[in-house]
């Protein structure tokens, strides 16, 4: 056991661990997250994805002790409550069934973003192919991404209104509760 | 309620509506009418405050009370109370949305409590996609018997005869004079109905009211946002798999490592030293390892020496060997389904006969959280927190498997990985409940990554024989089909005697089930038939991790592969383009009502009219004398389900160098009848015609003799992003050929779309071949030894 100083969405925490654990425990048991889940162990699914300084890595296979650098997970996204993109377009898009998956979706997602904010169809499939949904919510994933890249590109531009005027490319646009009555 | 516990955000915005200083229970407290035992449980939120405290026992809601279904809170707010559970196919919102219309609720003013044992009344969780079909229908009922109820209790308080009244979004007022008005809450907020249902099973429950005749309704229809995706995205929602109580320890199951092996002994030496480890637990050839954290409890099952001994004879054949096996054995049950006129006959008087072998291999549920559940024995009770979709059939399983008192049992439903059907959450409630009682503490269990993907229940695999007889005219004058599925001892739901500790423990039912083999639902003009279904086994049915249970509509992909690709290559043989081919029999089909002839007549001209489709015969030889790598194709696939009738068409590119095959476009006209919310409709179709997709390219159950082999996402492939299609267009066809119909029923949607593709794919890879595979999955090594035993 040994105290390994980790920093995750902003906070720094000291936690006294085996120092050959998976970072997924730390952060699912230690550190009470739960957004990066227990998919497969082998780094082969995704759904435990965390990014480090910008780089999409597998918690269940990662050391906790040699992870030097910041950590983001899906609950460290949004700040001030306000939801990222990506999860934005996410609700819009409808995209979890179950959502089990999705925390290794919209994280490898963020990354790519990050390194490529333009990404073609072939860019995105190529990026997210290692992220598996037995739900099968692909299609969905892919027009999310789309539209967070779009809404991006408006805000660079100072263009609100393209933002808004995105229109679903995955379905009829769904409506927020509050439309009905 | 303590911060350890973490329940459902849904249940903690319900106790937190109840907990206020009018709650439904301290009302019944002052008014006298809290009596505890049964009566508590008709008051579901303040069943929520007692069990959270830890007292009491958990006797069911009483489905015949309104106040089991629906509260009215002080704040003019209603919470829902159903006994169903979602998958993640919107089944949760779309419930609210048929109850807010009959109750005369705005939506955003509700909110809906699923399948938790003591809280809701038992509809038995989810299964067979019969969510809106069936047990929809109570839920409208009851709402519009509290409807009916505030009516007459605004009419008392108004003075004002009911049919002078009118309600608009829980407040009722005059008609002439809206000044003149009372809510909800100010007639019932924070108080019971007490008004007894009726109904001799839960399916039946009713009032007085009627409910409102479908052109009345409002908010069904309407594509409202699913309402549990925001805290899916912004990772606030607490799962199944994220419960923590006080005192909780974790557990690790060490399963045999060949299948059919008796544990001989183990030596606790070898983990006994190990950092947090608490005990072994065994019994028979059940084993798992228990430790303080789970990260202890993973290292210490891989570590923990047990030695086996192997069955006395092979469990299985090789999976290359399988489909050999399974015509060669003697049938275990056989029946004949749907059978009329003379088919050896009118065979033997064909002008053309083909004769035709399918195959499908076992495919899994293998779901992409491995099965998992924490079970709390406080106080001599039994708390599950789980995603079993049955959370009721759980309760009463465990109940028995540990002989405790049902009322002792309770199961916390939360939202979990996917359950398509009966999958390794009913088996790890049980192990986890098991583990609990033994330890005293409370125990959380999840299987690994390889346990789940060899172990899960697997959706039977199958072959068939089909002969098929063509007149002069093209026209298909006989049909034999011939189908053998390998389902002896198909698993039931949570039943305390088969499920993986039971078998593994050596408990038994008296026999094993019958299984099913099935044949296809489709009603084409086919004048001379034979449908014949067989059930043959394993060698060994006990204790194996080919076990087959309930997968996604359990026979209907492997049935609807081989009938209508074989539908397909008759239609080839006779030159007739493949829709036109299947128009024609539908609309001679003198078996079908009218309803659903039409109905399918314009499902599958709907869905060749999205696509666009030019009548030709199959295959599309100008593609195949084409030049370059990719050969394109489409193919069709109908069927019916339950009252759900279903075209897709698939659009192929075959790499005819890779073997590689992409469906770059799907088309799929859907027509399940009501449509209740079409963004949550149009979503499931789309997900489950790409799972779909991936039992018809990628997924196979492989094994050799003692064990299964395929036990990742390596050796056990599933679709990608790369495999996804290009568009998909789903054309919701849904309604009546009889306008003046007002009380059009819905009927299911989680499986109806799923059924057709793998032969979809199968008849679109012949039309740009001309090459049948008639064994999925479609994988590029096996399209390019079909492309190359064609040549």
């Amino acid at each position: 056991m040994s105290i390994v100083t980790l920093r995750v969405n902003g906070a720094v925490h000291e936690v006294d661990i085996d120092e050959s654990m998976p970072l997924l425990y730390v952060l699912r048991n230690d550190l009470g997250l739960q957004g990066p889940r227990f998919g497969c162990g082998l780094s082969q699914c995704g759904s435990c994805t965390v990014i480090v300084d910008g780089i999409a890595l597998r918690s269940c296979i990662l050391t906790a002790s040699q992870v030097r650098g910041e950590i983001t997970t899906l609950e460290g996204l949004s700040e001030d409550g306000q939801l990222d993109l990506l999860q934005q377009a996410w609700i819009d898009e409808q995209v979890p069934q179950c959502g089990y998956c999705q925390n290794g979706q919209i994280m490898t997602a963020k990354a790519l973003l990050g390194r490529n904010p333009n990404p073609t169809d072939a860019e995105i499939r190529e990026g997210m192919e290692g992220v598996l949904c037995r739900c099968m919510t692909y299609y969905r994933i892919q027009a999310a991404i789309k539209r967070a890249a779009s809404g991006m590109a408006a805000v660079e531009q100072g263009s609100d209104a393209e933002a808004d005027s995105l229109t679903t490319s995955a379905s009829v646009a769904a409506i927020a509760p509050e439309a009905i009555e | 309620m303590s911060a350890a516990l973490r329940l459902p955000k849904s249940l903690e915005d319900a106790l937190l509506a109840v907990n206020t200083s009018t709650s439904r229970r301290s009302f019944l407290k002052s008014s006298g009418a809290l009596v505890l035992s049964c009566s508590v449980s008709a008051v579901p939120g303040g069943r929520v405050l007692a069990q959270a405290a830890g007292e009491g026992l958990y006797p069911d809601p009483d489905h015949l009370q309104l106040d089991t279904w629906i509260v009215i809170h002080p704040d003019n707010t209603a919470t829902f109370f159903v006994g169903k559970t979602d998958g993640g196919q919107g089944t949760g919102t779309a419930f609210r949305q048929m109850m807010c219309d009959e109750l005369d609720i705005a939506y955003a003013k509700t909110s809906l409590i699923m399948g938790s044992t003591d809280t809701t009344p038992d509809q038995g969780g989810s299964g067979g996609s019969d969510a809106i079909e069936r047990d929809g229908w109570p839920m409208r009922r009851v709402a519009a018997e509290a409807r009916r109820v505030l009516f007459k209790l605004a009419s008392e308080h108004l003075q004002i005869p009911v049919e002078e009244l009118a309600v608009r979004n829980a407040t009722i007022s005059a008609k002439t004079d809206t000044a003149k008005s009372v809510t909800y809450a100010e007639l019932v907020g924070g108080q019971r109905f007490e008004i007894t249902l009726t109904g001799n099973n839960i399916n039946a429950t009713r009032g007085v009211a009627d409910v409102k005749p479908v052109n009345e309704l409002r908010v069904v229809g309407q594509p409202i946002e699913r309402y549990d995706i925001p805290a899916k995205v912004d990772g606030s929602l607490t799962w199944a798999v994220d419960v923590k109580l006080p005192g909780m320890v974790h557990a690790r199951n060490v399963r045999p490592p060949i299948a059919g092996a008796t544990l001989q002994s183990f030596d606790e030496s070898s983990v006994a030293d190990m950092p947090g480890f608490v005990r072994i637990v065994s019994r028979g050839n059940y084993l798992a390892v228990v430790c303080e954290r789970e990260e202890q409890a993973i290292n210490a099952a891989r570590q923990f020496r047990v030695d086996w001994a192997p069955p006395p004879e092979a469990p299985f054949p090789a999976s290359d060997k399988l489909f050999d096996y399974m015509r060669s054995v003697t049938p275990t049950s056989s029946r004949e389904t749907d059978s009329r006129g003379d088919p050896d006959s009118a065979l033997a008087t064909a002008d053309l006969v083909i004769e035709t072998d399918y195959e499908v291999p076992f495919q899994g549920h293998t779901a992409i959280g491995p099965a998992h559940a924490l079970a709390d024995p406080s106080g001599g009770q039994m708390t599950i927190y789980s995603n079993d979709m049955k959370s009721y059939g759980l309760r009463n399983g465990v109940a028995n498997f540990l002989d405790l008192p049902r009322e002792q049992v309770r199961v916390v439903y939360m939202d979990g990985p996917q359950v398509y059907g009966r999958t390794a959450a009913d088996d790890v409630g049980f192990e986890a409940a098991f583990l609990a009682s033994e330890l005293g503490r409370p125990v959380r269990l999840q299987w690994m990554r390889d346990e789940e993907t060899a172990w899960d229940t697997k959706g039977p695999a199958y072959t068939f024989k089909l002969r098929g007889g063509l007149d002069a005219d093209g026209k298909i004058v006989a049909l034999d089909y011939d189908a053998r599925a390998l389902d002896y001892n198909h698993l039931g739901y949570n039943d305390p005697d088969t499920v993986l500790i039971a078998q593994l423990m050596g408990i038994r039912p008296d026999s094993p089930a019958e299984g099913n083999a099935a044949t296809p639902s489709n009603k084409y003009a086919i004048p001379n038939r034979r449908m014949t279904a067989r059930v043959v086994r394993l060698p060994m049915v006990w204790e194996t991790p080919l076990r087959t249970g309930n997968l996604r509509d359990p026979n209907g992909p492997q049935v609807t592969f081989a009938f209508e690709s074989f539908i397909d290559e008759l239609a080839a043989v006779a030159k007739a383009d493949p829709v036109e081919f299947r128009l024609d029999m539908l609309a001679r089909s003198a078996e079908d009502d009218l309803f659903r002839r039409a109905r399918s007549l314009a499902t599958v001209r709907a869905a060749a009219d999205a696509y666009g489709w030019v009548s030709r015969p199959s295959p599309n030889l100008h593609v195949a004398a084409s030049v370059g790598p990719i050969l394109s194709g489409r193919g069709i696939a109908y069927t019916y389900r339950n009252g759900t009738i279903v075209a897709t068409i698939a659009e192929v590119e075959v790499n005819r160098e890779t073997g590689r095959v992409w469906v770059k476009r799907l088309v799929c006209a859907h027509d399940c009848g009501l449509v209740i919310n079409p963004v949550g409709l149009r979503q499931t179709i789309e997900c489950a015609m790409l799972h779909g997709l991936s039992r018809a390219l990628w997924e196979e159950v492989r094994f050799d003799t003692e064990k299964v082999t395929s036990i990742d996402w390596v050796s056990y492939p599933s679709l990608r992003h790369s495999d996804t299609p290009e568009s998909i267009e789903v054309v919701l066809v849904n309604g009546d050929p009889r306008p003046e119909r007002s009380d059009l029923p819905p009927y299911g949607a989680g499986e109806g779309s799923h059924k057709p593709m793998i032969a979809s794919v199968a008849n679109a890879i012949h039309d740009a071949t001309g090459v049948w595979l008639r064994r999925p999955p479609f994988t590029p090594q096996r399209v390019l030894e079909g492309m190359n035993a064609s040549t």
